[in-house]
């Protein structure tokens, strides 16, 4: 059993605050992926779970035991390193190998695992080269393998896929989530890429300015946002935020249109609906279009309701162009409301 | 057709003319060391004789007359001890700060770099004059020892700047790693930075042992029995012949060739973070 | 292990050395320029003062740094561009040119005393030309320009390649962009040069600059080999003080004149060369 528990963690480099009480529980063998723009807080965070940093104040716990005053080795965590880490002086092998001899395990299982991991993630063959011969890839391959071969409890991942190229991340990607499940291991995915954590997590963590601000399955961090943050970072293009005039009761005017929404006290909310969700009908938003960018499969059409900047992610074989009058019929079950001061998320 | 013909040859020239700069400033270093290497290998005779040939005559009196003479091996013992001890000391003193300015922020830091700088700034061997009352009171006085001090003094600047320039060229997420997979500070140090780090350890080592070996001032004031080879040849600059001084000249340079070409690697390498 | 004393116990170490061998002995010297046996006075700087020697030598000191280090630094400048566009051979060159880094001051002194002495390779040259019957003394007091030309030579000879190091590692730190952005804007390789190598290499500039001023105004060795007494410079007198003469206080009193001297050319070297933050590389 290895779940994470971390409790009112801050942390202060002198007058910056870069985490403010994150309170976060991570299930045993739970694939949890911590996303948000860079200087969010999010490699601080998984830093002060390895024990390469410490807390202002706060407590982590894994597996029912306290460890935030232990040192990264007596934590039960291995960790894979944005770039690899891998020690340019050992071999392959030694380098997989290291954490087991630095543990005194017996030669006959260093062997064993070594070559287990190694054969895991395909990389038998470059068992005797050294780090200078590999190809960022195979780099790649040997940090997760070391990380493996350690069996830990936890596995931390600090922007593992970042710094390869858009296809081999993809095929790492695939294999990554294969490898970790197969392993039972609780991991901590760290990326500023939506795509990675979408299809990787059990559960998306999103950061923003040291605070999470949700915690939540992908497709509940997609569909249900939990603030105007999580809605414009995720999803590409991201939102469409309008806003929302009081009219009566639960009925909101939103570019001409009225609509039936939360019932607020504010006289102006937000209405947001996802680019995708939204079709061309004879009623619907008002929407007068800027550009058109024809990516294939679809049409990326950006518009302006309501004074605001629209996308809308449409069926490529319409035929739109730049200064056209649209009506934008959103799907009703796909919209979201939000408050316009708190950005927090209104339930209907 | 006749622009571009002008352009090849002005290029041309322009090349030969970068060659033979090249060339001449070689010259410029090699042939002061050759000649000194001619009057070495020349007889005492042929040394003081007039006109001078240019090309040795391979005759090892005067290096063997040096040899016989009085003083002058246990001066080049002694030079070779202190430098020996001035190179452990630096490296052992400067190389945990040198880390410590690469891996941490720390209060203080700015201040202790200044420090560090300030050395630098500074005539050192001038300090060695108060430090020979010192050092009679503590019976450090005309030792080894105590010189080494002072020359430790000398290169520990230069110890602390090149081993932070070492240490900040190996990415923490190396050490970070190693403390993952189960090790200590101290053993994550010895088996990964360790390794990375110990030829350029050695070149700042070999640096420091050129700084005191070649030191001639501090060595002049604060040894009187047991002078080193360049107080030896300082004192006797007056009296000695010729014959001798060139030979002590020579086995004062022969050092300094083989070490500047063992860190040669490293030269560049430690100046350019190091003047940060 | 506590990382917030960690970074104090490895400095602890130089910090302790260099208050006992650095600090201590610079108020020491100090104190011993300032007092004698009745207590605090200036008797010793105006004994210094009044000695006819002193404003020779202090004479003699600037001056050989004013003709010494300015011919330094173009030559370095030079060697050091040349070395950078070099393709093939750069790593011997290098080597070649800086093996006087690793000579002493001693030994270059008397490398250039075989050049220059009666029977040396000079007056041989000459001879062998047919320029001259029988050799001359070319190091007397009767040709002191021949001795301040051979220090000169000797020094140039010896402390170039310091700068040569300090100044090829700096180009290095200059991204090579910014010489094809140049190139591209139709700069020359001159305005190139001063346009872009000599303001990025600033830092560099001033490195080299202080720490070639500071060791130009500690000359000793050289000019003890080459012109010995003929030819008294700060660091001798000191040193003449101190031994020959036995007073150490007066010995001090120059020190501390040298010190000043040292510290008042680094100020200006740092203030000339000052790099604003945010303009470097």
């Amino acid at each position: 059993m290895a779940e994470i528990l971390i409790k009112n963690v801050a942390k202060k480099f002198e007058t910056y605050q870069a985490l403010s009480d994150i309170n976060l529980t991570i299930s045993d063998r739970e694939f949890m992926v911590l996303l948000g723009a860079s200087g969010c807080g999010k490699t601080t965070l998984l830093r002060i779970i390895a024990g390469l940093e410490t807390a202002t104040s706060g407590e982590v716990w894994i597996g029912g035991k306290r460890i935030d005053h232990l040192p990264p080795k007596d934590r039960g965590i291995a960790m894979v390193f944005q770039n690899y880490a891998v020690f340019p002086h050992m071999t392959v092998f030694e380098n997989i190998g290291f954490g087991l001899r630095m543990q005194k395990q017996p030669e006959a299982v260093v062997q064993e695992r070594v070559k287990r991991t190694a054969s895991l993630m395909h990389i038998e063959q470059l068992l005797g080269r050294y780090s200078g011969e590999l190809s960022g890839g195979q780099r790649q391959r040997v940090a997760v393998a070391r990380a493996l071969a350690m069996e830990p409890d936890v596995i931390l991942m600090d922007e593992p896929l970042s710094n390869l190229d858009a296809l081999l991340r993809l095929e790492m990607r695939a294999e990554l989530k294969g490898v970790l499940a197969e392993s039972e291991t609780t991991a901590i995915y760290v990326t500023h890429d939506q795509v990675e954590a979408m299809s990787l997590a059990d559960r998306i963590s999103v950061m923003n300015r040291g605070e999470i601000v949700q915690a939540a399955t992908p497709m509940e961090v997609y569909r249900n946002p939990a603030a105007e943050f999580v809605a414009g970072f995720i999803g590409n293009p991201p939102m469409n935020f309008v806003v929302a005039d009081r009219a009566e009761n639960h009925q909101w005017r939103v570019a001409g249109e009225h609509y039936s929404g939360p019932k607020s006290d504010e006289d102006q909310i937000h209405f947001a609906i996802r680019p995708e969700d939204v079709v061309i009908a004879e009623t619907g938003l008002d929407a007068r279009v800027r550009l058109v960018e024809p990516l294939g499969a679809h049409l990326h059409v950006t518009c302006d309701v309501g004074g605001r900047m629209f996308r809308a992610v449409l069926d490529s074989g319409l035929e739109v162009k730049a200064g056209d009058h649209l009506k934008l019929q959103p799907q009703l079950d796909r919209i979201r409301w939000f408050d316009k001061n708190t950005t927090k998320a209104l339930e209907v | 057709m006749s622009t571009s013909l002008s352009n090849t040859s002005t290029v041309r020239a322009g090349r030969w003319v970068y060659g033979a700069s090249v060339a001449l400033l070689c010259a410029w270093v090699l042939v002061p060391i050759y000649l000194l290497l001619v009057n070495t290998l020349s007889s005492p005779a042929a040394v003081s004789g007039f006109p001078k040939s240019f090309v040795p005559e391979f005759d090892t009196a005067s290096l063997e007359f040096f040899a016989g003479f009085s003083g002058m091996v246990s001066a080049l013992i002694n030079s070779i001890y202190v430098a020996a001890i001035t190179m452990v000391l630096s490296i052992v003193i400067g190389a945990p700060a040198g880390y410590a300015l690469s891996r941490f922020d720390f209060k203080g830091k700015e201040l202790f770099r200044l420090l560090i700088l300030l050395t630098r700034a500074f005539p050192l061997p001038l300090l060695a004059l108060p430090l020979t009352v010192m050092f009679i009171q503590v019976g450090l006085d005309d030792t080894i020892f105590g010189l080494a001090l002072v020359h430790t003094t000398l290169a520990i600047p230069f110890a602390v700047l090149i081993t932070f320039s070492l240490f900040s060229g190996i990415p923490v997420e190396l050490e970070e790693a190693s403390w993952t997979l189960g090790c200590t500070r101290l053993t994550g140090f010895r088996y990964v930075v360790l390794p990375l780090i110990l030829p350029g350890i050695t070149a700042s080592a070999i640096f420091a042992f050129v700084i005191s070996w070649n030191e001639v001032f501090a060595a002049a004031v604060l040894t009187i029995e047991n002078r080193t080879l360049t107080a030896f040849l300082l004192q006797n600059l007056d009296t000695s012949p010729l014959h001798l001084k060139f030979a002590g000249g020579f086995i004062l340079v022969v050092p300094a060739l083989v070490f500047i070409f063992a860190v040669r690697k490293y030269l560049f390498a430690m100046w350019g973070i190091a003047n940060r | 292990m506590n990382s917030n004393r960690l970074p104090y116990l490895l400095i602890l170490p130089v910090t302790l050395f260099l208050c006992l061998f650095f600090l201590y002995p610079f108020f020491q010297v100090a104190g011993q320029a300032f007092t004698n046996d009745q207590g605090l006075t200036l008797a010793n700087f105006e004994r210094v003062f009044s000695d006819w020697k002193f404003p020779i030598s202090l004479k003699n000191t600037l001056l050989l740094a004013a003709a010494v280090v300015p011919v330094q630094l173009a030559l370095a400048l030079l060697m050091a561009t040349m070395v950078n566009r070099m393709k093939k051979g750069r790593d011997i060159v290098l080597y070649i040119w800086t093996i006087p880094l690793g000579i002493s001051d001693l030994a270059a002194g008397i490398i250039w005393l075989a050049i220059f002495e009666q029977s040396g390779f000079l007056n041989s040259m000459m001879h062998s030309l047919g320029m001259i019957d029988r050799p001359t003394s070319l190091l007397s007091y009767k040709s002191m320009g021949m001795v301040f030309l051979a220090i000169a030579l000797a020094e140039i000879w010896r402390a170039t390649a310091i700068m040569l190091v300090i100044l090829v590692a700096g180009i290095g730190l200059i991204p090579k962009e910014y010489y094809e952005a140049a190139e591209v804007f139709g700069a020359s390789p001159w305005k190139r040069f001063t346009r872009i190598t000599l303001p990025l290499l600033r830092p560099s500039l001033q490195t080299a600059l202080v720490l070639r001023v500071i060791l130009a105004f500690e000359i000793f060795a050289v000019v003890a080999a080459l012109g010995g007494t003929l030819f008294p410079v700060l660091m001798g007198e000191t040193y003449s003080y101190q031994f020959d003469l036995l007073d150490s206080g007066s010995a001090a009193a120059i020190a501390l004149v040298i010190l000043g001297i040292s510290i008042a050319f680094t100020l200006v070297i740092l203030r000339a060369l000052r790099v604003p933050k945010g303009a470097q590389i």
